[in-house]
């Protein structure tokens, strides 16, 4: 099968909005929330990421016919734990400062689910270039979603953007916002929004009490009881 | 002794792995529909967070520090940079074992814990505890503690969030934020609560 430009491309921004990892998937939630303090921090995160899952995607690709099927998840396992050691160690020589900042989130990358859901979900079926652009496509999903996080509490919490002061003098900084768990309510917010303009992704409405199930419940009681 | 305490009642409350470090999510997220699964999913993270730790903590004292192999006769070793490779190969087998003694000596706890056993390796709770243990530079003792700690913290914020979800579904929700929008907005308001206990002093 060839890889056409226009698959390419779905492959590519699929995951940003219509099959976002974060707010449709549930995956890689974890890191998420702790990085998203400020614009460069959370960039570099992103960046680190985004290399360990399109990697880590075109190896286990390319090695996917050798691979024996019940000790898959160990040799996942050591090809992304590999290639986080590689991110780790590059970006301890060249971006020290915010490496510190990161500090264990870098090494979680390893058990961040994105990464092993993605090699287990489509690299293990497909070949390396599809997988390699579904592993970006997916890294730019997550970073979507930490750049539009990280956006919102430097601008709101700090009045700063990449560490330059933006706002005007009168704005009173929101201290809440810098706080880690504001970053919940922005993602939560966020998925509304994403699920208002796709409405597919809406969960099913699983309440017991929907109109006219009152009735039978009762009953249902009263039968137990006698 | 009271230093163990302290260090104990820190790590549930004050630094909860799940709301205030907010390691575990995607599980935490995922099996918090029922108390009942997220019970055994939080007793699992209790045991194999107790044998890890303390574990990846001799091995990191014993064999991967800085000049740690002076015992073998090898005083300028580093092989710190094989931390993280050796941290996920230790949980993944350490899990492993668990599953094969449970199966054989305890059934009974082994179809309770079942599919949660193997969906731990890739908790990042685990492997984030570990990295944690070494950031603070923990000793032996002081990492069993924290490996206990931690799991009973993460266990009690995954049933507290089981608890509200399961009530939660009586309510009348805005269509877009059912199901996952809405359990974010929650878990935030938790981690605020949580974040009260920050101004206890031990």
């Amino acid at each position: 099968m060839k890889l056409t430009g226009k698959e390419a491309r779905k492959l590519l921004f699929d995951p940003i909005v219509e099959n976002n990892p974060i707010a449709l998937q549930i995956l890689g939630i974890c890191s998420a929330l702790a990085v998203t303090v400020k614009m460069d921090v959370t960039l570099v995160m992103c960046a680190a990421l985004t290399t360990v899952v399109a990697f880590s995607n075109f190896f286990v690709s390319i090695i996917r016919h050798y691979i024996p099927d019940n000790i898959r998840i160990i040799v996942q396992m050591t090809i992304i734990s590999s290639l986080v050691i590689i991110v780790d160690e590059v970006l301890k020589a060249y971006v020290y400062e915010i490496s510190k900042q990161l500090s264990v989130f870098v090494g979680l990358i390893i058990t961040n689910c994105i990464v092993m859901g993605r090699a287990e979900a489509y690299a293990m079926k497909n070949p390396p270039i599809r997988s390699f652009l579904d592993g970006l496509g997916n890294g730019f999903g997550y970073s979507f979603i930490l750049i539009v996080v990280a956006f919102i509490r430097e601008l709101f919490g700090a009045g700063e953007f990449f560490g330059i002061p933006v706002m005007p003098e009168w704005y009173p900084v929101n201290n809440f916002l810098l706080l880690p768990p504001s970053s919940f309510i922005i993602i939560g917010l966020m998925i509304w929004a994403i699920r208002t303009y796709s409405t597919s992704q809406v969960e099913e409405n699983d309440n017991p009490l929907k109109a006219h199930t009152f009735k039978p419940l009762t009953v249902k009681k009263e039968a137990a009881d006698g | 002794m009271a230093d163990l305490m302290s260090l104990f009642v820190k790590t549930v409350f004050i630094e909860n792995i799940a709301l205030s470090l907010f390691l575990g999510m995607c599980t935490f997220f995922a099996i918090s529909k029922q108390v009942k699964a997220a019970f055994g999913l939080g007793i699992a993270v209790i045991v194999v967070l107790t044998l890890t730790v303390p574990l990846n903590n001799l091995i990191y004292t014993y064999v991967l520090k800085e000049g740690a192999l002076a015992w073998a006769g090898l005083p300028e070793s580093n092989l710190e940079f094989v931390e993280l490779i050796t941290y996920i190969g230790v949980i993944a087998a350490a899990v492993q074992v668990l599953e094969m003694f449970l199966d054989k000596y305890v059934p009974v706890l082994y179809n309770q814990l079942g599919i949660f056993l193997p969906l731990i390796t890739v908790n990042c709770a685990i492997l984030g505890a570990s990295l944690f243990m070494v950031e603070k530079n923990y000793n032996f003792v002081e990492s069993v503690t924290y490996g206990l700690a931690a799991g009973v913290g993460w266990a009690l914020a995954i049933v507290l969030l089981a608890g509200i979800r399961e009530k939660l579904k009586y309510s009348d929700i805005p269509e877009g934020l059912r199901g996952l929008g809405i359990t974010f907005i929650i878990v935030g308001l938790m981690s605020f609560g949580f974040m009260s206990f920050g101004g206890i002093l031990l």
